[in-house]
């Protein structure tokens, strides 16, 4: 009867339900940040791992495409992790960024968005070719996929492509956003990812808002803003392109 | 009060999405132009009017600041709730385009960092 009653709660109180699990995520996190990695590895880095850890293991258990969100005690959590309070969220990181520093980066970061995207969509391309894929149609839209998984079902469906092919789109994408999430981190260093002006190139680039979101949150949170900011462009200008000009080319091509 | 600050942010956030889709349509695609990104800009233009039209005072200031604090925690949520089983059961072809496309993207950062006035250091 208490754990009836319980369960009970906590599914009909589903938002509050999530911020005590992310809280007691989040803390466990830091915990371990600190003890095993003595503070190298970012204890919200830790907490992004093991989301996505759990996400796994929610769409193992539950057969459902929401991870960790579709176990019903924990439906909060596609609330809370939904993109009306994350562009909330990022917003809000605006607050106190430096206008200076948006001016000096603003050419450079806005080309980087349209390099981004035509980047991602040709190594696509390649991949798909590379697989034995040879109508443009196909091509194009597994190449936009490889943009973000937005771009990738709108430029599949405006040229008309295959289920199957768009399934596979949105499945490049996700990797993109997932690989972005973990291994952002990973290479700061090594890319120079340590000031608001790369941080906004950085943005352009990859171009997928939750990769880019949870990367930099991973990485230092002081930069979250400028990168967010030239990738909320990204998938506009991607879904732009896409089925336009680089699917154009594509067929010239092949 | 609090939610002076909140309701500032709702309303950028409201009219940035507005735009963005306006922007989506104009240009014909089935999606949203930078909406927040124009949600961005025009909080960071609102709180630098300060002193002079809009006065942000500390209360309304901390309802903007405990949506920036949760960004992190919502963040977390959204890696709990991401497809990770469609991404890695959909067989190789969409991981290696996934995968390929985040490391060329990765070693152009520093070769575009280089333009431009940014960051001075010596690499």
């Amino acid at each position: 009867m208490i754990l009836e009653t319980l369960a009970n709660v906590l599914a009909k109180n589903a938002l509050i339900t999530a911020f005590a699990f992310v809280g007691i995520l989040v803390w466990v996190s830091y915990y371990l940040s600190d003890k095993l990695t003595r503070g190298h590895v970012h204890g919200s880095a830790i907490a992004i791992a093991i989301g996505l850890v759990l996400a796994y293991v929610g769409g193992k258990y539950t057969g459902g495409s929401k991870g960790l969100a579709d176990v019903a005690m924990l439906s909060g959590v596609g609330v809370m992790g939904g993109a009306m309070f994350r562009d909330f969220a990022i917003i809000a990181t605006a607050f106190g960024a430096h206008i200076d520093e948006l001016k000096k980066a603003g050419a450079v970061g806005a080309a980087s968005i349209v390099i981004g995207v035509v980047l991602s969509f040709t190594v696509g391309a390649i991949v798909a070719v590379a697989f034995g894929y040879t109508d443009a149609v196909s091509i194009s839209t597994i190449g936009a996929g490889a943009a973000t998984y937005i771009v990738g079902p709108v430029t599949g469906t405006a040229l008309g492509a295959s289920s199957e092919v768009i399934a596979l789109s949105v499945a490049a994408g996700l990797t993109k956003s997932v690989l972005v999430m973990v291994g952002t981190p990973l290479v700061a260093k090594r890319i120079g990812l340590d000031n608001p002006y790369s941080a906004m190139i950085y943005g352009g680039l990859m171009g997928t808002t939750s990769g880019v979101a949870a990367g930099l949150a991973a990485t230092d949170p002081k930069l979250v803003p400028y990168g967010a900011m030239t990738a909320t462009f990204y998938t506009g200008v991607g879904c732009l392109l896409a089925p336009s000009l680089l699917f154009l080319i594509v067929r010239m091509v092949s | 009060m609090v939610i002076y600050g909140v309701a500032l942010l709702s309303f950028c956030m409201l009219v940035g999405v507005f735009v963005g889709d306006i922007l989506g349509k104009l240009i014909g695609v089935q999606a949203n132009v930078g909406g927040v990104g124009i949600a961005m800009l025009l909080l960071i233009f609102l709180s630098n009017l300060n002193d002079h039209r809009l006065h942000l005072g500390n209360p309304t200031q901390s309802g903007i600041h405990f949506w920036s604090a949760m960004y992190i925690p919502i963040v977390v949520a959204m890696a709990a709730k991401q497809n990770v089983i469609a991404a890695l059961s959909s067989g190789w072809m969409a991981i290696f385009a996934g995968v390929a496309a985040v490391i060329a993207s990765f070693l152009l950062i520093p070769v575009i960092a280089r333009f431009g006035p940014g960051d001075q250091r010596d690499t």
